[in-house]
């Protein structure tokens, strides 16, 4: 059964740090895969984060109510079955972010964990990883591979994080070795060694959040080279279907436009992968499912975009209750880590304040972004004649390093179509596709 | 210890070096009845006599000739030029004559001449009164520069300099003849080679001269409130270099701030940036980088002067953002 140390996972592309909330599992316990096994406090809230392995645990290193750097190891599991490390790779693969470092193999690990990009080096920068020339002696003199180090804040390696990546790698080769004796030390990577004791993260979690949105759409502005197109949409028809169709529900089972909305881009983009993925590491990476992240603004301010998970599997029906269930959860907490990390596609709507439309920021690693304003009636001219229909202004904002505009306004015209056709049907049934499985959660 | 004003330990200096040597002599604009334009040689008139305290015409180039004729003569001259900007005017005779002779006679003629000036700007005399030019004078061959830049340093360099078998020039910062400062009795004399460590610090080097160690000392001590420690290194001499302390502190330290009062393209600024990262280069532990004059004539506006000139608060920015630490990104 072969080893794995779970570290504390990035739950957004520039979360750095978190804090233990509470661990919900003990030492000795059997985890199944997809089990959440521990709350993690963040910038923007608290996070359940799952485990992908069916595992024993052996040990919690991190008590609840620390805070550590993201990749700083928090507890060790034993694997069960022989593929573990296969599983953590394919994992890993989709998921830069994966809240793992495999056990230590002599299988070279480094490419299942991307480092996180660094303010001054782009994506596609990652040949050579800016190091000051002190660094780089540093690095030769400790043998540490400058590949795998983080820099610091102003996006060059220093010899500060040189050494702190030297010491992290022996204090992780001193664990595996009390562990694992037959184990080479070479094969212990470093990942993201514990930033230096600086500057406290804000304790207003609201300032948190601002910083963590901060941070975010700064390096949206600054790495991707936005594109945006709009149409307006003429939603007459499908309003008139979610009239009959609510007409003949329950007040409890009652849909919303924002599930149409949501279901017309989930479709939509599962036909595009250019508009529904991840561009990490100088490549896009196309997604063959859609996680569909939903913006959603917190009370007293901020926002946040978790993801639908499997959206393009859903029906207007599944769509409703997907959001009812993780608007409540963006709400009173509880959201999972997998909701924050593999969003491959935004919905930005709002439409509720009143505003014609809007041209939203691409929420980075992804390569895409629709953004929904009001619903009006307008006089528009049909076939010669002045008409009222119910109109609705659709933006997206894609990645021009993915995709050109002309494939982007196929998307939106494609869009357009999804959404003034009424949807085929909806289930109304909680049974039918309710996320999340109840036995992935305790 | 005695407190004593730069001024007076300039005046000390050259009292000391006519009580000592009688074939030293001094000669200068407005020098004798007037006291000299910084006041510097009130009194020595009276004490030394017009033989040996000599009013010079309104001509840089013919009384910088007649020091070095006088150097090659046998005599050991101190010539005071008003200003470092009227020093252009005897270019000729610093460069072809006093720095070159030596060279040109095959070793056989040497001038030990000896030449004071006020250097720098924040008095508000504008423009043609207000540059530094101690870079420029750095770039010649035959010459050694020196920038007292503390009581004692003023108080003993010129005697040290007098004893130089070649050109010396001295550069006194025109807002250092009023500063008082402590001067320790126990030193005799003091070295024209080496540059001084006047505040230890492990967390960054700043390299400067004259005035600006002044102000980099304010903006360590300001930066040593939030656990920056700053190592201030008074270079004294800008030609030849202190190489060894140079790369000693760098060596320290791993981080480069440069603070000259001349300007930055082509300055000795630019000199110290080279010499670093060729001998020093794997030691560097971020991009140096440099405080300077704005590449404007200084301007004589108070506000625009200030603005013109490294301030205490432009060095401390600086060092934040060598250190890594500009605020614009939090350390986290």
């Amino acid at each position: 059964m072969p080893e794995l140390t779970f570290i504390m996972p990035s739950l957004g592309a520039d979360m750095e740090r978190g804090r233990v909330g509470a661990w919900r599992v003990k030492a000795g316990d059997r985890i199944r895969r997809g089990q959440v096994i521990v709350d993690v406090d963040t910038d923007k809230g608290l996070i359940d984060v799952e485990c992908f392995h069916d595992a024993v645990v052996q040990e919690i290193l991190v008590a609840e109510g620390h805070e550590v750097p993201v990749g700083a190891p928090i507890a060790r599991l034993q694997v069960e079955g022989a593929t573990a490390a296969t599983t953590t790779a394919t994992k890993a693969a989709a998921t830069p972010t994966a809240p793992f470092i495999p056990p230590p193999t002599p299988t070279p690990v480094r490419a299942l964990s991307p480092l996180p990009t660094s303010a001054l080096m782009s994506a596609d920068d990652t040949a050579r990883p800016l190091a000051s020339p002190l660094a780089k002696r540093r690095a030769r003199e400790l043998g540490v591979d400058l590949a795998h180090v983080r820099p610091g804040p102003e996006g060059r390696i220093t010899a500060e994080d040189v050494e702190a990546a030297a010491a992290w790698a022996a204090r992780a080769t001193a664990q595996t070795a009390a562990q694992t004796a037959a184990v080479p030390t070479t094969a212990v990577t470093v990942t993201a060694p514990p930033t230096p004791a600086g500057e406290a993260p804000p304790k207003d979690p609201k300032e948190a959040m601002r910083r963590a949105i901060a941070a975010s759409m700064s390096r949206s502005k600054r790495d991707i080279p936005h594109y945006y197109l709009w149409q307006d949409v003429d939603v007459t028809d499908t309003l008139a279907w979610l009239k009959a169709e609510n007409a003949r529900r329950s007040l409890s089972e009652r849909l919303l436009f924002a599930a149409v909305l949501a279901h017309a881009v989930a479709q939509t983009a599962s036909a595009f992968p250019e508009c529904n993925g991840t561009h990490e590491g100088g490549a896009h990476r196309p997604s063959d499912v859609v996680h569909l992240g939903f913006a959603t603004s917190q009370r007293g301010g901020g926002l946040i975009a978790p993801a639908i998970l499997n959206a393009d599997g859903k029906d207007v029906g599944a769509m409703m209750m997907a959001i009812n269930d993780l608007v409540a959860r963006v709400r009173s907490g509880g959201l999972r880590g997998s909701e924050m990390t593999l969003g491959t596609i935004t919905l930005s709507s709002l439409g509720d304040t009143g505003v014609d439309g809007t041209l939203p920021v691409i929420q980075p690693p992804q390569v895409a972004i629709v953004g929904v304003g009001r619903v009006v009636d307008r006089a528009i001219v049909r076939a010669g004649a002045i008409v009222v229909r119910s109109m609705v202004t659709v933006s997206v904002a894609a990645d021009h390093r993915v995709s050109d505009g002309a494939r982007g306004a196929r998307f939106l015209i494609a869009l357009d179509k999804a959404l003034s056709t009424p949807p085929a049907s909806a289930s109304s049934s909680l049974a039918a596709d309710a996320p999340p499985p109840a036995e992935a959660r305790p | 210890m005695s407190t004593m004003t730069y001024r007076e330990a300039c005046k000390q200096a050259i009292r000391q070096c006519l009580l000592e040597e009688p074939r030293a002599f001094m000669m200068g604009e407005d020098i004798g009845d007037y006291g000299g334009c910084y006041g510097v040689t009130k009194g020595l008139l009276a004490e030394f006599g017009p033989g040996r305290i000599r009013d010079a015409p309104l001509a840089e180039s013919g009384f910088v000739g007649a020091g070095v004729g006088a150097a090659m003569g046998g005599m050991r001259p101190i010539v005071e030029i008003m200003t470092c900007n009227f020093a252009l005017l005897a270019l000729d005779q610093l460069i072809n004559n006093a720095a070159t002779l030596r060279h040109m006679s095959g070793g056989k003629v040497g001038v030990p001449l000896v030449v004071r000036m006020a250097t720098g700007g924040g008095r508000q005399l504008a423009a043609q009164h207000s540059h530094s030019f101690e870079g420029w004078f750095a770039h010649v061959p035959g010459l050694r520069i020196l920038v007292p830049a503390t009581v004692t340093d003023a108080r003993h360099m010129l005697r040290t300099a007098l004893r130089e078998a070649d050109p010396v020039l001295l550069f006194e910062h025109v807002f250092l003849y009023t500063m008082e400062g402590e001067l320790d009795d126990t030193v005799k004399a003091v070295d024209i080679d080496k540059a001084a460590i006047r505040r230890p610090g492990k967390d960054l080097s700043i390299l400067t001269s004259g005035n600006t160690v002044w102000k980099s000392l304010e903006a360590a001590t300001a930066l040593a409130s939030d656990g920056i420690d700053v190592e201030v290194v008074d270079l004294r001499v800008l030609r030849p270099l202190d190489d060894e302390t140079i790369m000693a502190s760098v060596k320290k330290t791993h981080r480069v701030l440069v603070v000259d009062e001349g300007w930055r393209s082509g300055g000795i600024s630019a000199e110290l940036f080279a010499r670093v990262c060729e001998q020093a280069f794997d030691e560097l532990d971020a991009a140096p980088m440099r405080v300077c004059t704005a590449e404007v004539p200084i301007p004589y506006p108070k506000h625009l002067e200030d603005a013109a000139l490294p301030q205490p608060a432009t060095i401390a920015a600086a060092a934040r953002q060598v250190l890594g630490r500009s605020g614009r990104m939090p350390r986290a």
